[in-house]
């Protein structure tokens, strides 16, 4: 079973708590200056941020089909049973393709380090396996970040729209987005205002299969592909064979 | 030898004791002190133009190869082995590039030991390990001929099928897997440039640019060297130019009209201001220019078509490389003159090798299949390629 988070941005009243754990979790350096940033960075991994008197947390949205786990060369990312995707850092090379290619820009980089390392929410993957809650699901005093299993949190999602429709839009960012993802949000505001990729750009579509479409022609394209210029060549080389002998029997008839 | 000071030296030696200082500041103070690279931006200028482009403009290799070997294209055969060396040459600079540009550049052995075997990019990287060491095979017979060496040539001519064979397969294979890097960013890429199609684009342009390269390497090097080359060559070229062009204009322009796109393309707008550039570049100009017979006929004019089509191509990649990706980032990015300072020493060393190699080995023969006689006299500042070396 998949574990996923919940977030339910009408209930978060944008104490940071979540912050503050996310960074003490994962060693960053956690202060007022940091807190008081809205971007989400090397030592950020995640942000509440305000719009009006509305909230909205950002995070690694953790996608059942994962396009920076599928670009990597290395396989430095990969999407765990559990939920989390994690990154190992020892296989990276800093190819950066992870960063481009995810939908929701959120692997970040050490721009300043001399061995730069990815940077992103993993999901607590220790707690998780250990059958704890992520750092940020733990300290949230209102409950708004909720963890759990992904199948129960989307019922529950749709119980607290059903029962209060006019206090949220009537969606789960996150349910279908790009396959599916291991973050659900429901709020009453937009989660496109606060930074998030429209449902209707990103699509419903995995993002590994935009590549594997053409990736799993390869093992055909390939012997195909040499068959055929092989081919060329032996008829090619084979007319000059042919002309050559040719000539050589003619002269031979004269003879 | 006595040590001449030309402008062409001059301006050589500038650049690389700029890019060594860049080159320290890369790998002294990170990559965030050398580029304007940020975490909206993490592909820059050396994604765009020293892998994108020097991959594109190192086509002329498998082209030439193809023609002659494959086609048995004859009266090609003066100008592969010059097409062979600016392959070799180009696929090393795009691995130096990459040194550049990697985070961890150390650990770039990693993708032959962690295979992610979905990865566009780790196939893209196993093709050019693969592929630059069959040009490797292919550019040594000029080493061991200047040599007088004659038994390893005939191992090397043994496994030439092959070499030919699986160069061109490979080629295939990294030319169009470059368009597929970008397959997974649908909604970041601008439509403008990203289509489905990006993958067979990629080797079609390829195709194109590997003519125009090697006619405008041959050229210039036969300039440098004060001897013009035998036209049909050029001709034959040329002519072949002008068909790859109109076959990439097809295919842009049904692309185009498919995603329905034809209206948008003649609106005003940053992207389209850019596809302009590009398109006046890459078609209009040069299958104007070769339209006419006079054109196809004279050496220089061919030369300057062949300067625009990969003027235009470059504009392609860069536009796919970072102009496409500026609305969706919401703001403009550019490169910091450390990292064009980088990417210059890289295409001067380039310049530099090549002209070495033509300098010290067999590469231009002469019709009878002599080698060309050490061009030691040749007049001052004429040519980059001869000069930026020594």
């Amino acid at each position: 079973m998949s574990k996923a988070i919940l977030y339910d941005a009408t209930m978060c009243i944008g104490c940071k708590q979540c912050e503050g754990a996310c960074a003490q979790q994962n060693k960053l350096p956690y202060d007022d200056t940091v807190a008081a940033e809205s971007v989400q960075s090397a030592h950020k991994y995640t942000v509440v941020l305000t719009k009006e008197d509305k909230f909205m947390r950002r995070l690694c949205m953790h996608c059942k089909e994962p396009a920076c786990a599928s670009v990597c060369p290395v396989g430095a990312l990969h999407k765990t049973k559990e939920g989390p995707v994690v990154y190992d850092v020892w296989k990276c090379i800093g190819c950066r393709y992870c960063m481009v290619a995810c939908p929701f820009n959120q692997p970040k980089y050490e721009w300043g380090a001399l061995n730069p390392r990815v940077r992103k929410c993993v999901m607590c993957p220790d707690r998780v396996v250990a059958g704890k809650h992520t750092a940020c699901a733990e300290i949230c005093p209102t409950g708004a970040t909720k963890f759990g299993e992904r199948d129960d949190l989307v019922v529950e999602a749709q119980d607290r729209i059903r029962q209060n429709p006019s206090g949220y839009l009537p969606r789960i960012y996150g349910l279908h987005e790009v396959g599916g993802t291991s973050i659900l949000i429901i709020a009453a505001a937009k989660a496109e205002d606060y930074g998030y990729p429209a449902s209707a750009k990103i699509g419903e579509t995995p993002m590994p299969e935009y590549t594997g479409r053409v990736m799993e022609r390869i093992p055909d394209f390939i012997p195909v592909w040499t068959l055929v210029l092989g081919g060329i060549y032996w008829v090619s080389h084979r007319r000059d064979e042919v002309a050559e002998a040719e000539a050589l029997h003619k002269n031979g008839g004269k003879q | 030898m006595k040590f001449k000071l030309t402008l062409w030296r001059v301006i050589f030696i500038v650049i690389m004791v700029l890019g060594l200082y860049s080159s320290f500041i890369r790998y002294f103070r990170g990559l965030g002190a050398v580029s304007n690279m940020t975490d909206q931006f993490p592909w820059g200028l050396w994604i765009g133009f020293d892998c994108l482009c020097g991959v594109m403009l190192a086509a002329g290799g498998f082209c030439m190869v193809g023609a002659v070997y494959l086609f048995n294209v004859e009266r090609l055969h003066p100008v592969v082995r010059p097409a062979v060396l600016t392959a070799f040459l180009g696929y090393v600079l795009f691995i130096v590039g990459l040194l550049f540009d990697l985070g961890r550049p150390w650990f770039i052995w990693h993708q032959m030991i962690y295979r992610n075997l979905h990865s566009v990019m780790f196939e893209v990287g196993m093709c050019v390990m693969f592929y630059t060491t069959v040009l490797f095979f292919e550019f040594l017979p000029n080493v061991f001929e200047r040599l007088n060496w004659k038994t390893p040539i005939k191992y090397i001519n043994k496994i030439y099928p092959v070499l030919i064979v699986g160069g061109i397969l490979l080629s295939t294979l990294h030319q169009s897997s470059l368009g597929s890097l970008y397959l997974i960013m649908p909604s970041k890429l601008h439509p403008f440039w990203y289509t489905p199609a990006l993958p067979f684009f990629f080797f079609a342009s390829a195709v194109a640019v590997g003519l125009a390269m090697t006619i405008f390497e041959s050229t210039q090097s036969a300039k440098a060297f004060g001897r013009q080359l035998e036209l049909p060559v050029l001709v034959t070229l040329g002519g072949a130019l002008l068909i790859a062009l109109w076959v990439n204009l097809l295919l842009h322009l049904e692309d185009f009209f498919h995603r329905g796109l034809i209206g948008q393309i003649f609106k005003p707008s940053y992207e389209s201001y850019f596809l302009w550039l590009e398109l006046t570049l890459t078609y209009l100009i040069p299958i104007t220019m070769l339209s006419f017979k006079k054109v196809r006929l004279s050496p220089q004019w061919l030369y300057l078509a062949s300067i625009f089509t990969v003027l235009g191509f470059i504009t392609n990649r860069l536009n796919i490389a970072l102009i496409g990706f500026e609305t969706y980032v919401g703001h403009h990015y550019m490169p910091k003159w450390t990292e064009f300072s980088i990417t210059l020493m890289i295409v001067a060393m380039g310049f530099a090798l090549f002209g070495l190699a033509v300098r010290y080995l067999p590469i231009f023969e002469t019709e009878t299949g002599h080698k060309l006689e050490r061009p030691e006299h040749i007049s001052v500042g004429t040519g980059v390629l001869s000069h930026a070396g020594d």
